[in-house]
């Protein structure tokens, strides 16, 4: 998100979905799109039997790379130098955009500088990538007439994950890839509203729509609509609330349709967390590992049982439709919240969500011509800023939100920890296509189609170890240990082993790093040391 | 863009060039009947039902791979065209079995729909029934090869839709099958249960195991939705029946997805009714959650956020907000902490 802002001016994807099966080129890094976004990985499909060329850039052998045209298969967090190496060739080879650099951009002589020592020989050094590779990468993506880059947590979820992202704005516009149809830099988000709660301000920094608590106009907005004064003060992400509730400067936490103790890197951290607040409430649907350590659970509504919108990850808002009555005494989240309200002497009375909607349009400009009723079936991309704007296909069409386009030049950087001689081996996590994060666990069919964690080792690490596939092994980081099952497989490279998030009887998140990035404080659930022994 | 004037069935209309003669008709509600054509797939004209009767032309015509031309006239009803279409009816119904009564389509089964039409009963060719197994080892779809009436249309939808080209044609003649290579059972192919085959077969050959004995057609409701799984945001039919949801099907006005969903999507949503679901409030008593009526936790949880605000200040509380919500629920999240509260201490687990 801070990255594509920072460059754009908008952190969204900047394309649609149904451009994808148009697409010429497609650059597809960190991201195991047909088990994490399986759809847009069916719309690739589309796209490929087309004709269109696909580079893939994952040290693991996924789906897509079987199908690519070129396979960078590099070494975990190495991604900003290869991506700063693809950059080095498109300059060398005089293939970069030069009417659009100027036009459009600005910061280019810096990134040049920076780029200078990316040299072919250097960038495969660093990132396992043989030159040759990495110069047909460049030339494909850069010599198309329309290329897509898309990224999703591979990209992000490490400590350096905003330049990560920067440095692949910096590879959209020195090719001037942007801001045309099937043409741009997608980060596919992964909830089915992440983009949502990020649009709606459920961010300590920002009211909904992306304005800054800091800025004194837009408080003041938001201060005589709410008819309250309101803090001028960023609040706590979501790393320093569990720090901060370890020394007792945090005493309650409310917690909403998350379930952080198994999502949230270090699993033990947070645990002892909340297990310092006063008082913990959980609003779930479920019995979560979370909800278990509550004071109060209040049970939320699922989304069969309430009305209101969620936005996709291509910015687009779309009706959730009530088609069942809320089960036992569960009621949608949304009325919670208002009961709690009015208790608390702050009257919410909404009637509907709809209204809420009408609320949301009145204080966003970019959301303002949004009502339930103009969604209907199909849905409404933002920006909508009028009632009868039509939707916004694609961003930064001409020019850039944020007017020119910046080049933020950036260095390599090692991940937070490193396999050693204790921890040797390199865990590296992700997505299963029939699981989403712990949600789908309560689906019997979905579970009886994949029951159980299989972690992957390459076959080199077990020989090695002395085990072999479908064993049950003990697997330990420097903050906790689990068993899990293992799949002996050359889909990941030797000195890996790959998890996935999904099973609370192997709950990965108690060896991964609770290190995060400097401006998003996401977690670095991507790289940390583990080792394998029998059991 | 040009467009040609044509006749139906005597009405003279206009339609853009490089039309078929079905959209033509379809454009103008004129009913043609078809089994092998889905307007997301590439049309093959396998199954002939769709002919009309074109003046000019020696054969009947399948009207989904035919264009118009300018000052076509078209007949979609006459007495042959329609005797063309029943004996059509009439060979696919003879080695059909004829257990409509349980069988899951019952109601919206294109062949039982137009033989009705047709008045086709099967007694008129004396056709061998098949005897096949039916492959039911997955937990998702019910594939039953005996009402497979080889319209081709799961393997398209596979290849076209899924991208994964996991059904085809397997022997010959009478013993035709459409299944995986070597017809193995689902589950031992690389099958991604995306379920695209079951949405648009036009029979009872494959169908979603989960919905099997839940409901008719017409006893259910369909509520547009969309997926609560992951961020592309398909959307689909909730199929509901006095009031539970039973299962899912594709609306193929989905604005990202059409009839394509995943296996999540399509196959997940017995979630709603999880074991795990908590519905009702509880309330920690001596160390163990019990539980409670809304009056009473809601007040604990007002008073406690009351106490700790009053004791500590406004930035002592702070809220997760969620990514598995709806906008509106998120925008109340943080209106709450920061008017109700005072604080700006809110985020969600997943930024990314
Ligand atoms: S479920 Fe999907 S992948 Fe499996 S056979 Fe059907 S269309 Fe193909
Ligand atoms: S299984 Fe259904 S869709 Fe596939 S060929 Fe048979 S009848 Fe057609
Ligand atoms: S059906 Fe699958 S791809 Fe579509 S939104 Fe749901 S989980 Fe995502
Ligand atoms: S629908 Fe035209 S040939 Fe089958």
């Amino acid at each position: 998100m801070a990255g594509l802002a920072t460059s754009f001016g908008s952190g969204a994807m900047t394309n649609s979905i149904n451009e994808i099966p148009n697409a010429e080129v497609m650059f597809v890094i960190g991201s195991n799109t047909t088990e994490a976004h399986p759809v847009i990985g069916t719309k690739m499909r589309q796209a490929l039997a087309k004709g269109a060329k696909l580079i893939v850039v994952d040290p693991r052998c996924i789906d897509l790379a079987e199908q690519a045209d070129v396979w960078l298969r590099l070494r975990p967090g190495t991604d900003i130098a290869l991506v700063n190496g693809i950059m080095h060739i498109i300059l060398a080879k005089g293939w970069e955009d030069r009417g659009f650099i100027a036009e459009r951009t600005e910061g280019f002589e810096k990134l040049k500088e920076t780029l200078q020592k990316y040299t072919p020989e250097y960038t495969s050094q660093i990132t396992g990538v043989p030159a040759e590779q990495l110069e047909e990468a460049a030339r494909i993506y850069a010599t198309a007439e329309r290329a897509q880059i898309f990224y999703t947590l591979g990209i992000t979820e490490h400590s350096c994950g905003t330049d990560n992202v920067l440095s692949l704005a910096n590879l959209s516009m020195l090719t001037g890839h942007i801001g045309k149809e099937s043409t741009g830099v997608n980060p596919l988000r992964g909830q089915n509203n992440v983009q949502g709660a990020c649009d709606m301000g459920a961010l300590p920094n920002v009211y909904p729509g992306y304005q800054q608590v800091s800025n004194p106009e837009v408080r003041a907005k938001f201060e005589a609509a709410w008819g309250v004064p309101l803090d001028p003060n960023p609040g706590f992400m979501i790393p320093d609330m569990f720090d901060a509730a370890v020394n007792k400067q945090l005493r309650a936490l409310y917690i909403m349709g998350e379930d952080p103790v198994m999502t949230d890197a270090d699993a033990n951290h947070v645990r002892k967390g909340l297990k310092a607040l006063d008082f913990l409430v959980v609003q779930e649907i479920f019995l979560s590992e979370t909800a278990l350590l509550a004071d109060v659970v209040l049970p939320g509504a699922s989304f069969a049982e309430k009305t209101g919108t969620v936005t996709n990850t291509e910015r687009r808002f779309q009706m959730v439709n009530q088609a069942i009555k809320p089960l036992g005494n569960a009621k949608p989240d949304g009325e919670i919240i208002c009961e709690l309200a009015n208790r608390m002497g702050y009257p919410f009375p909404y009637a509907s969500s709809a209204e809420v909607m009408e609320e949301i349009a009145q204080l966003t400009p970019q959301f303002a011509g949004i009502s339930h009723e103009r969604l209907g079936t199909q849905g409404l991309q933002w920006p909508v800023p009028t009632a009868d704007h039509p939707g916004t296909k694609f961003l930064h069409k001409g020019k850039f939100n944020r007017g020119k386009g910046l080049f933020v030049p950036c260095e390599n950087q090692l991940p937070h920890e490193q396999p050693d001689k204790e921890y040797p081996l390199l865990l590296n996590t992700g997505r299963k296509l029939s699981h989403y994060n712990v949600f789908t666990q309560s689906s019997e069919g979905l579970i009886k189609n994949s029951p159980e964690e299989l972690a992957e080792l390459n076959p080199i690490d077990a020989k090695q170890i002395g085990i072999s596939d479908g064993d049950v092994v003990k697997v330990a980081s420097r903050r906790g240990e689990l068993n899990t099952k293992v799949k002996v497989t050359e889909r990941v490279p030797a000195g890996m082993l790959f998890m996935t998030l999904h099973y609370a009887g192997s709950p990965t998140n108690v060896l991964t790093n609770g290190a995060y990035d400097k401006v998003t404080k996401t977690y670095e659930y991507k790289v940390c040391g583990v080792k394998v022994s029998k059991l | 863009m040009e467009w040609f004037t044509i006749t139906i069935d005597g009405r003279e209309v206009s339609v853009p060039k490089g039309t078929t003669v079905l959209e033509a008709c379809r454009m103008n509600n004129i009913p043609v009947p078809t089994l092998c054509h889905d307007p997301e797939l590439t049309p093959s004209g396998a199954c002939r039902l769709c002919v009309v009767q074109i003046e000019g032309m020696r054969n009947l015509p399948p009207s989904c791979v035919t264009q118009v031309a300018q000052g076509m006239k078209i007949e979609t009803q006459n007495p042959k065209v329609r005797a063309a279409r029943k004996t059509i009816l009439e060979l696919l119904v003879a080695n059909h079995p004829l257990d409509c009564m349980t069988c899951e389509k019952m109601g919206n089964c294109s062949l039982a729909e137009y033989a009705y039409e047709y008045g086709v009963k099967g007694d008129v060719f004396a056709g061998e029934k098949r005897d096949l197994p039916v492959d039911n080892a997955n937990p998702f779809i019910i594939r039953d090869p005996n009402k497979c009436i080889l319209c081709g249309k799961c393997i398209k939808a596979c290849t076209e839709i899924q991208g994964k080209s996991r059904l085809d044609f397997s022997f010959r003649g009478f013993n035709t099958q459409v299944g995986p290579a070597y017809n193995i059972p689902l589950n031992e192919s690389d099958c991604d249960f995306c379920g695209s085959c079951v949405s648009v077969c036009p029979v009872g050959a494959l169908t979603e195991k989960q919905m099997a004995g839940k409901g008719r057609p017409w006893e259910v409701t369909k509520v547009q939705t969309t997926c609560p799984f992951c961020g592309v945001g398909c959307n689909f039919d909730l199929n509901v029946k006095d009031g539970q949801v039973i299962g899912v099907t594709s609306n193929p006005q989905a604005p990202v997805n059409g009839k394509a969903l995943c296996v999540k999507g399509r196959f997940g949503m017995d979630m709603i009714y999880s074991s795990r679901r908590v519905t009702t409030p509880l309330i920690r008593k001596d160390g163990v959650l019990v539980p409670a009526e809304w009056d009473e936790a809601l007040d604990l949880v007002a008073s406690k956020f009351r106490e700790i605000k009053d004791a500590y200040g406004p930035n002592a509380l702070a809220a997760l907000s969620s990514a598995h919500c709806t906008n509106e629920e998120n925008y109340l999240m943080q209106k709450f902490m920061r008017a109700v509260i005072g604080t700006n201490n809110v985020d969600h687990c997943a930024r990314t």
